[in-house]
């Protein structure tokens, strides 16, 4: 089973002058709340003796290493850390770590991938199904409930609608949203015992992926700054004022 | 002209959700916006918040570090108004309280003038310099100075949590175990005790179906195998008191729902008359006169006509009646009123003290000259006197 995303956590979002992205130095990441309920169902499905291992994985620069200590002292038993640093780490995006995931999942012979629905700090929610696809895995994804049936899973999937139940057969992809599970905090102790585990480097060239993006960002603007209210002294001022702006 | 301050949040949230008492005028400061958490140093356990930073909040910023700040009211409060009000919680019997977890303050005096209490950005887990002007400021209900930094103790998220209950035939055996718990030396986290109005007040609130009888939540934190024994060892002295139906979880989802049953006591009381206000009442006394003390006041109950079911950390030998009355009825306010005041008394003629965890305030002036005495009052008000002399800060309470 993978995991989980590094997603920023700032307290206030600036965009750098450049325009190019978002200002990330200095910037809080932790695991991106979303992979933090799959990692979760997934150490459950272990507690449960459903699954054997459950292994963490993260793409990015030395930074991610964090976050996957975070899984593995959740309960993760190894993790893998694709090294993926500047420039490329800047324009990496779904599709590229959907291959680097496919890729995995064949290497280490996986029946089983969770990650978040989406995270944060992108609102892409496209990397579950992009990894399916590559694989050609069924996939179950807004997951509010997981249940394994032997070689099926069962996923109560949250829709617009209502919540829809469908059966997939493993292996699959299974993208957590927020209803799946309370995540839990990792305790001290488990944290500590974590600095054991193993965490193995792996390039994206090592697994044959290639992680050039064929996006190009524009630029990023912050959203209009919202400007300060009129008072009016009547109510047929109001009206004016409204008509003027164009809004009546 | 000098306005009065009062700052916020600072009582915690009880009476109705952020709620600053201020009898003559002035200006309420609103500090919710100072909302970051500053300097974690996770090898040395500590952290420094802002007033805006709430355990909540600073319990889910701390979740990769496997620490947290285990004081916990009840309440989501600041955690520097905690500060402000030495905040105490179900957590304290193991924990402590915040006179014990606070490390440093940042405050500004009357004057304008910013004080490190401590020294700045000092966080030693010890230290014997000068006076402890740290402890000073924990507990003064804003009446000298406005914290607006405190550097907490963190602890270490244990690796296991046990919740349990267990019923008694009485309030004596109950609350013997409690002690008995103790003095066999498991370091229990939570012990708290339900009397029979209450745990019928929470089963209809919270649909649940313990049986109407006093009862203990109590909690065990630790290392996964130390569990079994503190559980063993406390089922043991439970059953040899009477007690029974004793039941443990560690499943979290239970524990959440049994926590849950506790922290909605105050609405689970509230329930029991619609239209009605609920007021708690907090004293204090030496645990092993908590028996006596929760048996004459049951019976001052019900010799009144009084509505209170009682919820209390018998392991601090601190518990609360929720007392549920209706405003518009003179006589039963004034039955209340006694009430509490021969509880007071109660609680100070046995060794105790009149609150345990809510403070003085406007309300238990009176009261707290009957607990230090005349000289320790005047010692008090010198202090005041030296840090705030035109009385800005708070004015009108706790002295």
């Amino acid at each position: 089973c993978f995991a989980p995303f590094l997603c920023l956590r700032p307290p206030q979002i600036r965009v750098k002058p450049d325009r190019t992205g978002v200002v990330t130095d200095g910037v809080k990441h932790s695991m991106n709340p979303f992979c933090e309920i799959a990692v979760e169902e997934a150490v459950k499905l272990k507690e449960k003796k459903l699954v054997k291992e459950v292994v963490a994985v993260s793409c990015g620069p030395q930074q991610v290493q964090e976050t996957i200590r975070t899984a593995l002292a959740m309960g993760a038993d190894r993790g893998i850390h694709v090294e993926v640093s500047g420039k490329d780490y800047e324009t990496l995006g779904p599709l590229q770590v959907s291959k680097i995931f496919a890729a995995l999942a064949k290497k280490e012979q996986a029946d089983l991938i969770i990650l978040g629905k989406q995270a944060i700090d992108d609102d892409c929610n496209q990397t579950g199904q992009m990894t399916a696809a590559l694989l050609d895995w069924p996939q179950g994804t807004f997951a509010s409930e997981v249940t394994l049936e032997a070689d099926k899973l069962k996923v109560v999937r949250e829709i617009d609608g209502g919540l829809e139940t469908i059966k997939i057969k493993l292996p699959a992809v299974v993208t957590a949203d927020l209803r799946l599970n309370t995540p839990r905090y990792a305790t001290l102790p488990n944290i500590m015992k974590a600095k054991k585990k193993k965490i193995v480097n792996v390039k994206p060239a090592d697994l044959g992926v290639d992680v050039s993006s064929r996006l190009e960002v524009l630029k990023v603007d912050e959203p209009p700054q919202r400007q300060s209210g009129v008072k009016v002294e009547t109510v047929h001022d109001l009206v004016e004022k409204l008509k003027e702006a164009g809004r009546i | 002209m000098r306005l009065p301050i009062a700052c916020f949040p600072l009582l915690v949230p009880h009476y109705n959700k952020h709620t600053t008492i201020v009898p003559i005028g002035g200006v309420c400061l609103n500090l919710r916006k100072m909302d970051q958490v500053l300097d974690l140093h996770q090898e040395d356990f500590d952290v420094t918040v802002e007033p805006g930073v709430t355990p909540k909040g600073l319990n889910s910023y701390l979740r990769d570090t496997g620490l947290w700040f285990p004081v916990d009211p009840g309440a989501d409060a600041s955690l520097c108004g905690m500060a402000a009000t030495s905040a105490s919680g179900t957590n304290a019997v193991r924990y402590g309280t915040m006179r014990g977890n606070v490390l440093n303050l940042e405050v500004v005096l009357a004057d304008g003038t910013v004080l490190h209490t401590a020294g700045k950005g000092r966080r030693p887990r010890k230290t014997s310099a000068g006076y402890n002007l740290t402890n000073l400021f924990v507990g003064s209900e804003g009446t000298l100075g406005i914290i607006t930094k405190a550097t907490l103790r963190l602890f270490g998220i244990p690796e296991s949590m046990v919740s349990a209950v267990c019923s008694f035939p009485s309030v004596q055996s109950a609350v013997d175990s409690t002690v008995q718990i103790l003095q066999a030396g498991v370091p229990i986290a939570r012990i708290e005790f339900l009397d029979d109005v209450m745990i019928n007040a929470c089963n209809r609130f919270n649909n649940l179906s313990y049986a109407v009888t006093p009862t203990l939540f109590l909690e065990f934190h630790g290392s996964s195998k130390s569990m079994e024994e503190q559980v063993s060892i406390t089922e043991e002295i439970t059953w040899d008191n009477g007690g029974s139906d004793f039941a443990w979880s560690e499943d979290e989802e239970t524990r959440g729902r049994l926590w849950k049953a506790r922290h909605d006591a105050w609405y689970a009381a509230l329930a029991l008359r619609p239209g009605c206000k609920a007021y708690s009442t907090d004293v204090c006394v030496p645990i092993s006169r908590l028996p006596q003390i929760i048996v004459e006041t049951k019976e001052d109950l019900i010799r009144n006509n009084i509505t209170g079911p009682i919820a209390g950390h018998v392991g601090d030998g601190n518990f609360h009646c929720l007392i549920v009355l209706d405003p518009n009825d003179p006589d039963e306010v004034q039955r209340v009123h006694s009430f509490t005041e021969r509880l007071a008394r109660r609680a100070l003629a046995m060794d105790g003290t009149c609150t345990g965890e809510h403070g003085i305030g406007l309300g238990k002036r009176a009261l707290l000259r009957e607990e230090v005495g005349l000289l320790a009052i005047e010692v008090m008000q010198g202090l005041k006197a030296t840090l705030d002399p035109k009385n800005l800060m708070n004015p009108g309470k706790v002295l």
